[in-house]
């Protein structure tokens, strides 16, 4: 019963899939291997195979060797860029808001 | 080393201010502490109207009269909390897919009768699915980070807070 979802020839559609977003939402959780996955979810082993091997083409997740298990787990780099990236953002605006909080405000002056 | 992915951004700010002032701050006069650079409109930004009710919109105005509505209001409870979606992908562009947007949630709360700690979460960031790959590359070894790096200018009186 091999369900193959079609798969983007290009690394990064990689999350817009609801399946591959669930995939990779639960490797966040805590790393797992193929077979852990494919139990939970409604889709058959191949498919969830098919979906690592876009996430990991992605930079998203990462695999090592367990034995004979591959244990799936969240890249930190893959994560880090967009958190370091709003981390920048995020601070900044809080500088100038709190600057902006600590005048009078606009109907007072 | 445990290798958690954390997949939310946060961050504090302590304000001298009460709560209702900070909050009117961040909700009414947005653009005065906006980066004017961080905004999807075509031409040079008016202003930003938060419209203050759960389902209403952020949206940018430009000076042309052009609108872009980048945020759903997911919770307004003045002067302690304030939520949104962020509908706009990793390249600043209008996300049109709900499934593919984050959230952002601020709280404020009371640190003395004049003083408000301002939260932030940024959180499901990996709902950002397209661009991540590009953005990591675009950002190297990425910006300085940490509220340390500012501890030092927001104890003292930034330029503009001086009476």
């Amino acid at each position: 019963m091999a369900n193959h979802q079609p798969i983007p020839a290009d690394g990064l559609a990689a999350l817009a899939d609801p399946t591959r977003r669930e995939i990779f939402e639960r490797i966040l959780d805590r790393p797992q291997a193929v077979g852990e996955l494919a139990r939970e979810l409604p889709v058959s082993r191949p498919a969830v195979s098919q979906h690592l091997k876009v996430l990991k083409d992605a930079g998203l997740v990462a695999d090592t060797a367990d034995g004979a298990r591959r244990i799936y787990r969240a890249d930190p780099q893959g994560l880090e860029a967009l958190r370091t990236y709003f981390d920048g953002f995020w601070n900044r605006a809080l500088v100038a808001f709190k600057d902006v909080a600590e005048r009078p405000s606009k109907e007072n002056r | 080393m445990t290798q958690t992915a954390d997949t939310a951004v946060r961050c504090e700010i302590v304000v001298e201010a009460p709560a209702e002032r900070a909050f009117h701050a961040f909700t009414h006069e947005m653009v005065d502490w906006w980066d004017p650079t961080h905004h999807i409109l075509e031409g040079e930004l008016a202003e930003m109207v938060v419209e203050p009710r759960v389902g209403g919109h952020i949206f940018d105005r430009g000076v042309d009269g052009s609108e872009c509505r980048w945020a759903t209001v997911i919770a307004y409870d003045p002067p302690h909390r304030f939520a949104f979606s962020w509908n706009i992908t990793t390249e600043w562009k209008l996300e049109t897919d709900p499934e593919k947007t984050s959230e952002v949630e601020i709280t404020f709360m009371e640190d003395g009768p004049d003083r408000t700690r301002v939260a932030l979460e940024h959180r499901h960031l990996e709902r950002h699915g397209d661009g991540w790959e590009g953005m990591s590359s675009a950002l190297g070894s990425g910006w300085p980070t940490g509220l340390e790096r500012f501890a030092g200018y927001v104890s003292g009186s930034g330029p503009g807070t001086a009476a």
